[in-house]
This record gives structure tokens, sequence and C-alpha cells, in this order.
């Protein structure tokens, strides 16, 4: 039995043949054993997800009926909240914090009987590429422990490539999701926005935010947006939207798949390696008897400038809650009100997050509002426009996810602009709020995962899923696991 | 290269978001910051003449609720967290004073 396949434990546990207990019992021995070398997580409450585990094997040892992930062990990322343990979002400002409410995601994991043993790492307030951005030290990557997992998800893609976990939740603003998979070698998927009720995720840029699974493929993947997707009322930006069942979808036909590869995305910056094993990708839907054709998204150049001024904006307006006055950190000896405020942001949040904050403030300053934020928010609607038009053509964009393969830890966390460029491929998905998807497309010559990603229209997250399974019914790249995982199946 | 933001203008900007940047930092930012606001500066060679802004990437408006109360955190969880508390009230430093600056 294996840690392959989330949806055979899930099978293993009802049917009995294994219990929610031994599960769980697991992933606390993996945690024991990895977090030493690996710091995917920030917290775990080991106590609480057994007396969990032992319900769910009661109710199916007395046939009753239970949910979609029942007795299934997930770790979840520490910018959503739960009501147990502390919500840190990796900060000092909210290292004490203890959320008054479950996150609506949470609360449908747990309704659906999974067993959320923890919380993940992550850069502060979901804002970096590489979680080295987190006040508790970064997560390394399993499969080089010198290399950063990718963020701002980090330790959510690790988990689940080290074999802690079958599945997890992160959060995904301007690739948070997909550049962590595409780092760690496993399946990561941004939803389309509004499609995941952000209700008690904590908030970092609020029109490009979403909540999204990572998992080793994708049958996993979907059954895991299945669960989380849905309207909830108290997130005005959710649609009503039905959920389809992202599972059974995957079984049916898919005729002729269109992919789309832009030129834009394939141009200078891209390393080389990325680029042949990404177009070997491409030549494999080829072989599918998939239409592979370019597109055009001329705006696309602009997507990194535009996502840093937007997200910067929104986050200055999103942080200004963290003030020292109702909850979080507050520094010992204010001289004011006033100081009380600064001296306490300034104490608790570290520097990008700092740094961000201030660039927010600027483009939405008197004087600078029109030439930064709004002319930003124009070129956003163009992105989306080029968009709408490629998906009249095709039925997916085809691309990689990051234009290097993982980066060394320490690489650069002194050139925030560079850090920055590692989004190049996936901020303009959150600026049109269009789903896009990870998956491991290969390796580098030395062993490093690389993803491809996969794009959308607005709610196509069906097809989408169903195209992603076309390549991996063809190829192997996502069942790989790193020398790290060799531990997994034993006990 | 000239600094497309001095490092008065981030002292003036980290007092409007309410941080206290030591000195060698306002030199540091001003310097990162010049860089992004440089790369960003490519978003004028745009013609975005006619283009709606898009604050929203979905087309949903208005959404309502029926006006009825709900209950919502009770006092003591809602001052669970506070940095100090007296009753039910979160205790602060004094906001109206006529020395202290604004």
């Amino acid at each position: 039995m294996s840690l392959d396949s989330l949806i055979e434990i899930r099978d293993a546990i009802r049917s009995g043949k294994t219990s929610s207990r031994e599960w769980v019992d697991r992933a606390l021995s993996r945690i024991q054993e990895l977090e030493p070398k690996l710091h995917a997580l920030v917290s775990y409450d080991g106590d609480r997800a057994m007396e969990r585990a032992e319900l769910v094997d009661e109710q199916i040892a007395g046939g009753q009926a239970v949910g979609e992930l029942a007795g299934v062990p997930i770790l979840i990322k520490d910018n959503l909240c739960t009501s147990w343990g502390r919500t840190t979002c990796s900060s000092k400002i909210l290292e004490n914090f203890e959320a008054p409410y479950d996150a609506c995601v949470v609360q449908k994991l747990e309704a659906a009987g999974a067993i959320i043993v923890g919380k993940t790492n992550l850069d502060e307030f979901a804002m970096g590429s590489s979680t080295e951005n987190s006040a508790w030290g970064p997560t390394r990557n399993p499969w080089d422990l010198e290399r950063a997992p990718g963020g701002s998800s980090g330790g959510s893609a690790a988990a689940v490539a080290a074999g802690i976990v079958a599945g997890s939740l992160g959060s995904d603003t301007g690739g948070s999701i997909r550049q962590p998979a595409s780092f760690c070698g496993v399946t990561g998927l941004k939803p389309t926005y509004g499609r995941v009720s952000r209700y008690g995720l904590v908030a970092y840029g609020s029109s490009l935010d979403q909540i999204g699974p990572f998992a080793r493929n994708i049958y996993d993947l979907a059954l895991l947006l299945k669960v989380i997707a849905g309207h909830d009322p108290r997130d005005s930006t959710c649609v009503n939207e039905p959920v389809p069942d992202y599972v059974a979808g995957l079984d049916r036909p898919l005729g002729k798949m269109r992919i789309g590869y832009a030129e834009e995305y394939f141009g200078e910056g891209l390393d080389g390696e990325v680029r042949r094993i990404v177009e070997k990708a491409l030549d494999e839907y080829r072989a599918a008897g998939a239409t592979v054709m370019p597109i055009h998204l001329p705006h696309m150049k602009y997507a990194i400038a535009a996502y840093y001024v937007i997200v910067t904006a929104e986050a200055s307006s999103n942080l200004a809650r963290y003030d020292g006055v109702h909850y979080g950190y507050r520094t010992a000896d204010p001289r004011d009100y006033i100081d009380m405020y600064c001296t306490s942001r300034q104490e608790g949040f570290g520097a990008e997050v700092r740094r961000r904050i201030m660039l927010g403030t600027y483009v939405l300053s008197s004087g600078y509002y029109d030439a930064y934020y709004l002319k930003a928010a124009k070129v956003r609607t163009l992105i989306k426009n080029d968009f709408e038009k490629a998906f009249e053509q095709v039925d997916a964009i085809a691309c990689p996810t990051s234009p290097t393969p993982p980066i060394r830890i320490g690489e650069r966390i002194n050139d925030p602009l560079a850090m920055y460029l590692l989004d190049v491929y996936t901020v303009s998905a959150n600026l049109a709020g269009i789903p896009g998807l990870s998956m491991p497309c290969g390796f580098t010559a030395t062993g490093l995962p690389v993803g491809l990603q996969l794009m959308g229209p607005h709610f196509g997250e069906e097809q989408l899923l169903q195209i992603a399974h076309a390549y991996q019914s063809r190829t192997d790249w996502h069942t790989r696991w790193p020398a790290i995982a060799d531990g997994r199946s034993g006990s | 290269m000239s600094s497309k933001i001095s490092e008065a203008e981030v002292r003036h900007v980290g007092h409007l978001s309410r941080l206290n940047p030591t000195d060698e930092e306002v030199q540091l930012f001003s310097e990162q910051l010049s860089e992004i606001l440089a790369y960003v500066e490519q978003l004028n060679e745009v013609d975005t003449t006619d283009v709606q802004p898009t604050a929203h990437a979905l087309s949903i408006r208005n959404v309502f609720r029926e006006d009825v109360p709900t209950p919502g955190l009770t006092p003591d969880r809602a001052l669970a967290n506070a940095p100090r508390r007296e009753g039910h009230f979160f205790a602060v430093p004094k906001v109206l004073d006529q020395d202290s600056g604004a």
C-alpha cells in the first residue's frame, strides 16, 4: 500500500482493509522523521488527528455513511484559519494567533471526513516564491535539500512530494500553488477565481487569491477540488455555480484536444533545459492526437509589472488590519497609539512584507494612483481579453510553470526583482481569474523536477483536468519519488 | 540611475503605511523599490485608451443577503487574542490627548 493515491487510501479505509488511525500514525511518523530536514510544517496536532481518526474508524465499523475523504490525513497551509491550534501565516505578527473560526474549506474537508493533521509553512503572508520569507525558516525541497520548494505554498507541496500526506491545500495569488508544485514534482491547481470560498483564508490580494489542492495525480486533485469548491454566502466573491463531479468527469471521452502555446512564454529568460523538457511534453500531446498550435498573448510581457502593482496595492490595504490593537503582536512599550501601530508592524512584519506594503501604499498614494494602480488595472483588462480571444481557438494553453528549475536557497533572497520574475508564467492566470495547474513533465540532468502548466477558461476545470489527465495516462513523471521519501511505506 | 523613489519619499510612505523603517532600511528600500518601479515603468508602453480597469476578474455584481441578524462572535471570542484587555474592551494607549501628534 503506497501513498501514490489518496483515493486508494480513502477506499482502503472505507472498506476496512486499513484504518484511518494507521494512516494518521504514518503521517505522524513521517513528520517526526523528516521534519528536522524538511521543515514543511509550522504546527500539527497529533492527538486531535488521532481522535478524529478513531471516530471515522468507528463510524465505518458501525456501517455508517462517511464522507468522500473519510479518514484521509491532509495538511493545509498556515494562512487558512483553524479554530484549533494557531494560524500564523508564518509571521511573527500572528505567532500566537488563535483563529476564532474555521475557514470554509476547513469545514468542508472535515465534513467530508478528512483528518487535518497540521498546518504547513509558507512565505510570510503568502508573499514570496521560495518559502524563504517564512518567519519560521525555509522549507527545503525534497528533491534537493539545498534548494527551495518554491513558494509561497512550499510546505504544502513538499509534504506531498516527501510522502508525509497524499494531499494538501495551498493558496495561489500569483503562482503560489503552481510554482511549488513544479519545484517539488507534484500536481497542483489554482481554481477559477470564485470557485472556492476564501472565507477564512487570510487575505493577501483579494482579487487574485484562490485556495487550491496539491496531490500526486489528477484523480486525487479532482477529488480535493470537488470537496472544497462551491458557493459560500460568507464570501461575496464566491460564485454560485454548481460543482460538477470532477472525478467522474475524468473517465469521459475527451474528443479532439486543442492545445495552444504562446511564443511569449518561450522567449528570453526561459532556461534551456526547461524549454526542451516542456517542448517534449507538447510532443506527447501531439502523439496523443491533440492539435498543438501557436497562439498570441500580446500583453503577457506586462503581466509581472501589472501584477506587482495590483497585488501590493491590495496587500497594503489588507495588511492594515495588523495594527497591534485587536489581535496579533503588539510592541512592548508604545509611546502613544501611532507608535503602537508603527512599531508593532515594524517589529512583527518581515522585510519582504514591509517592502510590499510600502510599494502598495506608494502606488495608491495621491499623485501616483492614476500612473500606477489605474494603469495596471487597465493592462489587466487587456491581459484578460488576450486569454478570452485565445480560448476561442484552443481548449487549453500550455507553457512552462517556472522559467527555471528549482533555485538554491539563498540564491535570490537579496534581489527582490529577480525573485518576482520567477512568477513570470503564473501571474497572468490570477490577473485574468482563469484556472491553472502544474504537473510534473520531466527532470533536469541533475534530477530536479520541471512542471508543465495548463490554463483553461473560467470555470473550465472539468475539461482542464481531463486534458491534464490525458498527459498523466501516457507518462509517469508524476509517479516519481525523491530519495527522501524512501521510508514512506514502512511501518 | 536616478532614484525613482527618494529616501524622503520612502520615509513618507513608511509613515502612511504605519511602519518604522530604520535609516539603513530607508536606504535599502529606496534602492530596491526604485528598481522595482523602474521595471514597472514599461506599463506606460501599453495603449490603454478607452480600456476599462479590471478590479474584479468575474462579472458578478451586487451580492446581497437578507437583512436578518445572525449570531456573531461572542465578546470573549472576539477578545481572546487581545494583546491587552479590560473587561469587554481592547485596552490601547490614549488616543485623545492634546500632546499626541497624528
